[in-house]
């Protein structure tokens, strides 16, 4: 009786050969114009040129900075207003209107505005990717708090335990996980957004690359560009849930013995 | 006091007739990573036809293996399932199947009145025939109370009730249960108990009832299929004497009652006692 | 809670935003931000006008098209995909990598591959809000619960029908999650669309009133784009209450229990 020899991982790299064999033969076989699509050894050894050049990993750099820089700002704002709003009642209900008008609106309908304040420089890039993902964390971080345990605060709050100490305790561990969720989620959106300012505006990054490269008919440039850029994506989410895994894996110690 | 062998034995004193279901040699090894795990070694036994019998065996003696092999959910090693003459290769259209996770084999979305008429109105029986077979069958569970409720906002005995009146609905000629009353408290399983026993008197519908609860096994079923623990042959197969009219009270508490209990109890305990041999048998045979 | 104090909560912040924004505006004219008087009469004049026809309306028109065409595509393609272990297995990968490409940079690549046209434009939007959609839709058929699949097994409850009752809906609560997220993104994208090498609709206009500095309009084209949104997320979050009302039932009781 023939057994089940052929397991997920082998498919799944026989699925990424046939991928690059269909890439590599539909241009050399006329199916699609080369200037159009250029084969797949091509593109690959252009990305595998562009990793020797150090303007390369500049623009990368850049990305990078924008991306980190406007993470960490809406992380931040994200936990202290999050936590201030949904700690209060009062608040929670009086914010509730605006953060539901404010958060469908896309951040790139603020590149004009971007472009007018701030200019063809990574501060317009960090606008938006700060408006983006800040409304992923502080939803998070919301939902968060509203999953504490009532019990358990009112038990602190019965032994003494001050604001500080509640908030360390009780409601940290509780709004952990949903930050970090929260986190991974942004980390894709500043990503994009980081791209996005690059491409549309011009700031510098690989996303402004992209853009020359496209202008400039240099395509087969253009496709490496656009698979390191997945690239990127990938190890950041691979990251993302890495850190997820390990900081929770941590924590859930901690919590189940708060919620006892 | 005696048991008898099932193989082949007439029921009631009526002549021979063609079993409603005959399962012959069924045998089923699973593969899995590091060798073989054989489930059921040799399982054979007939079900007349409007049988009622109840399978009991220890934990791991292969009774869902057997129920997915019979409900043609999972294909037998080597062995034969007929239903009424024809060998069983896929779910038979004449069999319905009543789960033990009864919150997980109605579907959420559909009301208690729809998930008891799709299975009519997947096989294209016409609109007024349907309501009456529905009306019927949850009339017969005494839930025509609550035909638009969703499933999710019945109590659990009630939801039982929605997957047998569903099954009932269909109009088997056999209904398989697969420890149907195991999730429920004790009081709303006597009720259940006597539920089935009523739909089968009205119906005439084979039965074919698995539980690992000896009380219920001898309470509910005219034999008792003992089942030995894997690889799993038949242990036993005893016939039940007691009268048709059966009540949670008087039944249990007669001598009768106690007797044939006892001697399903002892039978599940020499089954229990012989260890489950499945993959270091097999093993062991290799090194041989 | 009374009406007052339900109305109250409702309209307070927004209404002293609003008010502190006028009370800035009050001094001698900024450049940056036009009055909120000035504003609303732009956004009239503006999008009351011509524009609504030769930009709102095509822009949304792609929008819609993209976003069907997104989810119907989606939705085939995923259960697809997840009825079959082996086709997950195999396309698994590649997908994956897929959804990690940041949409926008498809906008130059199309742009080259099809040139400035509307069938572009939808292309972009199918291409990067799919992800969700699609990779949803895998989880969701890929997860239905084993009882039901049994249960309609022996049913014999089969091909088109159990589709229809069994695996779309079973996989329905992670498909609406799919396209509530397809839905930002397919915005998003016609935006950045029009933007980039574009010569019509709403993305191209508001970069149009930017460069010429016609400050006042470009806010309003800012705010229809956030009305728009807006819209987006009550139309989303309206279909799922139709489609979920089961599900958020049966959570509701499995979370009292």
């Amino acid at each position: 009786m023939p057994s089940r020899k052929v397991t997920g991982p082998v498919l799944g790299i026989t699925g990424i050969l046939l991928f690059l064999l269909a890439w590599e033969l539909t241009p050399r076989l006329g199916i699609v114009q080369e200037r159009f699509l250029p084969p797949a050894s091509t593109v690959l050894k252009t990305l595998v040129d562009y990793l020797g050049q150090p303007a390369f990993w500049g623009d990368v750099g850049e990305t990078m900075l924008a991306w980190t820089i406007g993470l960490g700002v809406s992380v931040v704002s994200a936990v202290i207003l999050g936590l201030l709003i949904g700690s209060s009642s009062f608040l929670s209900k009086a914010t509730y209107t605006t953060i539901e008008f404010l958060r469908p609106i896309p951040s790139v309908a603020l590149i004009p505005l971007a472009v007018l304040l701030l200019g063809v420089k990574i501060e317009s890039s960090l606008l938006l990717i700060i408006y983006a993902s800040f409304w992923q964390v502080l939803l998070q971080v919301l939902y968060g708090v509203a999953d504490v345990d009532p019990v358990a605060d009112n038990t602190a709050r019965s032994y003494g335990l001050g604001l500080f100490a509640r908030a360390r305790y009780v409601v940290w561990p509780t709004v952990l996980p949903y930050l970090m969720t929260g986190i991974r989620l942004a980390s894709a959106v500043a990503l994009i957004l980081a791209i996005t300012a690059e491409l549309v505006i011009g700031s510098p990054g690989l996303g402004y690359q992209i853009a020359l490269t496209q202008s400039g008919g240099a395509v087969p440039e253009m496709y490496a560009l656009i698979v390191a850029t997945g690239v990127i994506g990938i190890i950041i989410n691979l990251v993302m849930r890495f850190l997820e895994r390990k900081l929770l894996s941590w924590h859930s110690s901690i919590r189940s013995e708060v919620v006892a | 006091m005696t048991a008898d062998q099932g193989m082949g034995t007439t029921t009631m004193g009526t002549t021979t007739a063609r079993p409603m279901l005959s399962i012959k040699n069924l045998k089923k090894v699973y593969q899995v990573t590091g060798g073989e795990i054989e489930a059921v070694r040799n399982l054979t036994f007939d079900v007349a036809d409007g049988e009622l019998i109840c399978i009991v065996g220890p934990s791991g003696a292969g009774k869902t293996t057997l129920l997915k092999c019979i409900a043609g959910l999972l294909s037998p090693t080597s062995g034969s399932i007929e239903l009424a003459g024809t060998p069983v290769s896929g779910p038979p259209k004449a069999m319905s199947v009543v789960f033990q996770e009864y919150g997980r084999s109605l579907f959420p979305w559909m009301t208690v009145q729809a998930n008891v008429e799709l299975p009519l109105k997947n096989q294209g029986v016409p609109k007024a025939e349907r309501e009456k077979l529905v009306a019927d069958a949850l009339a017969a569970v005494e839930l025509s109370h609550v035909p638009k409720s969703y499933p999710w906002q019945l109590s659990g005995g009630m939801q039982q009730r929605v997957a047998i009146a569903r099954a009932v609905a269909y109009r088997p000629k056999v209904l398989l249960m697969d420890e149907p009353f195991a999730a429920v408290d004790a009081q709303t399983r006597a009720d259940l108990e006597d539920l089935i026993r009523d739909i089968w008197h009205k119906l005439g519908v084979t039965i074919l009832f698995i539980t690992h609860d000896i009380d219920e096994s001898v309470y509910l079923g005219q034999r008792v299929i003992m089942l030995s623990n894997s690889p799993t042959v038949v242990q036993d197969d005893l016939r039940i004497d007691l009268p048709d009219e059966r009540d949670q009270l008087e039944t249990r508490s007669s001598k009768r009652f106690a007797e044939l209990r006892t001697h399903v109890y002892e039978q599940i305990q020499l089954a229990k006692a012989s260890k489950p041999t499945g993959v270091v048998a097999t093993q062991k045979a290799a090194k041989r | 809670m009374s009406i007052v104090k339900r109305v109250a909560y409702f309209v307070g912040l927004p209404i002293l935003l609003v008010l502190i924004w006028w009370i800035l505006t009050l001094g001698p004219k900024n450049f940056f931000v036009p009055t909120p008087g000035e504003l609303g009469q732009t956004f009239f004049e503006v999008w009351a006008g011509p524009r609504f026809v030769t930009d709102f309306i095509p822009s949304v028109i792609r929008l819609i098209i993209g976003l069907i065409a997104t989810i119907v595509l989606g939705i085939v393609l995923g259960v697809l995909i997840g009825s079959f272990r082996w086709l997950r297995s195999l396309t698994e990968p590649l997908l994956e990598f897929f959804r990690a490409i940041p949409p926008p940079v498809l906008v130059p690549l199309f742009l080259l591959l099809i040139g400035p046209t509307d069938q572009m434009r939808i292309a972009v939007i199918v291409s990067g809000a799919i992800w969700p959609v699609l990779l949803n839709t895998v989880e969701g058929v890929r997860a239905v619960d084993e009882v039901l699949v049994n249960t309609s097994r022996t049913y014999r409850i089969d091909g088109f029908a159990r589709l229809r009752h069994l695996v779309l809906p079973a996989a329905s609560p992670q498909i609406m999650a799919g396209v509530r997220q397809s839905l930002s993104i397919g915005l998003i994208l016609m935006v950045i669309s029009e933007m980039f090498g574009g010569s019509s609709g709403l993305g191209f206009t508001i970069v149009l009133y930017q460069r010429s500095f016609a400050i006042p309009e470009m806010w309003s084209g800012i705010i229809v784009l956030g009305l728009i949104g807006i819209a987006l997320s009550m139309i989303s979050k309206a279909a799922e209450g139709m489609v979920l009302r089961w599900y958020r039932g049966l959570k509701e009781v499995q979370r009292d229990s």
